[in-house]
């Protein structure tokens, strides 16, 4: 028989959607308003690490979204002021015990605010929805240095190369600046955090994604990004928003041609989103924070199949 | 040889890794956000028995170690090698003492057991779980005893020593377990 019993029980089901009710009460006290942008557009994103999904429309390719980005920067263009997103996001080849690829995605922003201001939201959200933790912040150099012994805006690619090599246990002496702080972060430095809520900020430069560049206090180039660890897992990534469409298209090239190299499929460029840039991004901060392994963090499960109604299994392990 | 996307190997696959046959324990699928996507393999290397961890991008890839498990059966010992057949085939393979390690105190002539091939050479003999083997030689059995939980050690027919209750005597059949080497029942 085929079997059809959901992923997750009844109870934690329930949770969940207290936990939906919860989120939008937050920011309707705080008059940010909710936008149910589409899930299925004509462009995806041009990330070197990102698959969109694509889907066809009367023959014609469209994508699910990684990420509702794009579209709540239009409106952000178009005068919406702080706004919303709780919806699904898709990926493609992303499954496993944290990873779902189709996952729901709270993403906010805030107009006229900066990244920091904007981790204190995360905090009062956090606070609010039953996180008991007081948060930590620290700069990725300081945890960088702390467990790696290499200072990650500075040191020469063979240096991480070689630390690579020696943590995973396999050949990285090859590979690119952005994969080897990848892998160093996610095994040796993710797994040292404290229990709780900890943020990092002023990511390298070459881990900018959308975010603007600055210079951190000791006047050293940074990517004003932060991402925020709840018990050692990623929870959410936020940004000091690029605004600048120049610069935007510019990443967007740089994108593809890492996509090429890789032998990747290129994809095509969202102009909507240049233009809309073009015509004023407001200076902006924004963040995108996971729903699903939020309420695994707050119901203590390590599976986020275990959180979603009819959980999807195409992983290595099923 | 066959190669795996680091992504698509799940528990079980044989790999090369290093130069040695290997088994995949566990894949665990590891990715930042906005980063690069890894897995974080733990692997059995068939010829040492030692578990490695290595972490790969998940574009890597890994070649198929051409490992078979076959069941066979003992011949004979030559005071040298081991030697055993597949029995639809009747082709022959030898192994060495080394090769069979902890297994040879339960091989008796004539009995099938696994033997994992790797390039066509043994690489590994597992005899099955559960053996039926006469005791060799054993202190006398004491009458009565069957109900107290006494043990006394017994050798049996391929060598082992195994506990068994102080009721059993030389030429009783008991059945053992070939993973702990303890006394099951009497056969």
């Amino acid at each position: 028989m085929a079997d059809w019993q959901p992923t997750a029980t009844l109870e934690t089901l329930r949770r969940r959607a207290e936990l939906m009710a919860a989120i939008r009460h937050f920011f309707a006290l705080r008059s940010v308003w909710e936008v149910d942008v589409p899930v299925l557009a004509k462009t995806g994103v041009t990330d070197l690490n990102i698959d969109s999904i694509p889907a066809e429309l009367n023959g014609r390719r469209h994508y699910l979204q990684s990420s509702p980005e794009y579209q709540m920067k239009r409106l952000l263009a178009a005068g919406s002021g702080g706004i919303y997103y709780l919806g699904k996001a898709f990926r493609d080849d992303e499954s496993g015990r944290r990873h779902s690829p189709e996952f729901t995605l709270l993403e906010w922003y805030r107009p006229g605010w900066d990244e920091h201001n904007l981790m204190d939201e995360v905090s009062s959200l956090l606070s609010e929805l039953g996180v008991v933790a007081e948060p930590v912040k620290v700069s990725y150099r300081e945890i960088f240095q702390q467990n790696i012994g290499l200072d990650p805006h500075a040191a020469p690619l063979e240096a991480l190369q070689q630390e690579a090599t020696a943590l995973s246990g396999s050949d990285f002496t090859a590979v690119s600046r952005n994969s080897c702080l990848d892998l160093l972060f996610s095994l040796g430095v993710e797994s040292t955090l404290p229990d709780g809520l900890v943020f990092v900020y002023d990511y390298p430069l070459c881990q900018a994604a959308l975010a603007c560049s600055g210079k951190d206090s000791s006047g050293v180039p940074v990517a004003r990004r932060f991402e925020a660890f709840l018990n050692r897992m990623e929870l959410a990534n936020g940004y000091y928003e690029l605004t600048d469409a120049v610069e935007q298209l510019s990443r967007f090239e740089s994108d593809l041609a890492l996509r090429t190299a890789a032998g990747k499929s290129a994809m095509p460029v969202d102009h909507q989103l240049l233009a809309a840039m073009k015509s004023g991004l407001p200076a902006c901060a924004g963040v995108a924070l996971g729903v699903d392994r939020l309420l695994m963090r707050l119901l203590s499960l390590v599976d986020i199949r275990e959180v979603l109604p009819f959980g999807i299994r195409c992983d290595v392990n099923d | 040889m066959a190669t795996y996307s680091t992504n698509e190997i799940r528990a079980g696959l044989k790999v090369m890794l290093d130069g040695d046959p290997c088994s995949i324990v566990e894949n665990e699928f590891v990715k930042p956000g906005k980063g690069q996507a890894f897995n974080r393999v733990r692997l059995r290397n068939l010829k040492t028995g030692r578990v490695w961890e290595r972490t790969f991008r998940s574009s890597d890839s890994l070649e198929a170690a051409d490992v078979s498990d076959r069941d066979m059966q003992y011949l004979y010992n030559d005071g040298e090698h081991y030697h055993f057949m597949e029995p639809d085939t009747f082709e022959q393979y030898q192994a060495d003492g080394k090769t069979l390690g902890d297994a040879v105190q339960w091989l008796r002539e004539q009995d099938t057991v696994m033997v994992t091939l790797f390039n066509g050479q043994p690489l590994a003999v597992t005899p099955p779980n559960h053996v039926e083997l006469e005791i060799v030689e054993t202190d006398p059995g004491l009458k009565g005893d069957t109900a107290q939980g006494g043990t006394k050690p017994a050798k049996l027919v391929t060598g082992a020593v195994v506990k068994v209750p102080l009721f059993l005597n030389i030429g009783d059949v008991v059945r053992v377990d070939t993973r702990t080497g303890e006394y099951l029942s009497r056969a």
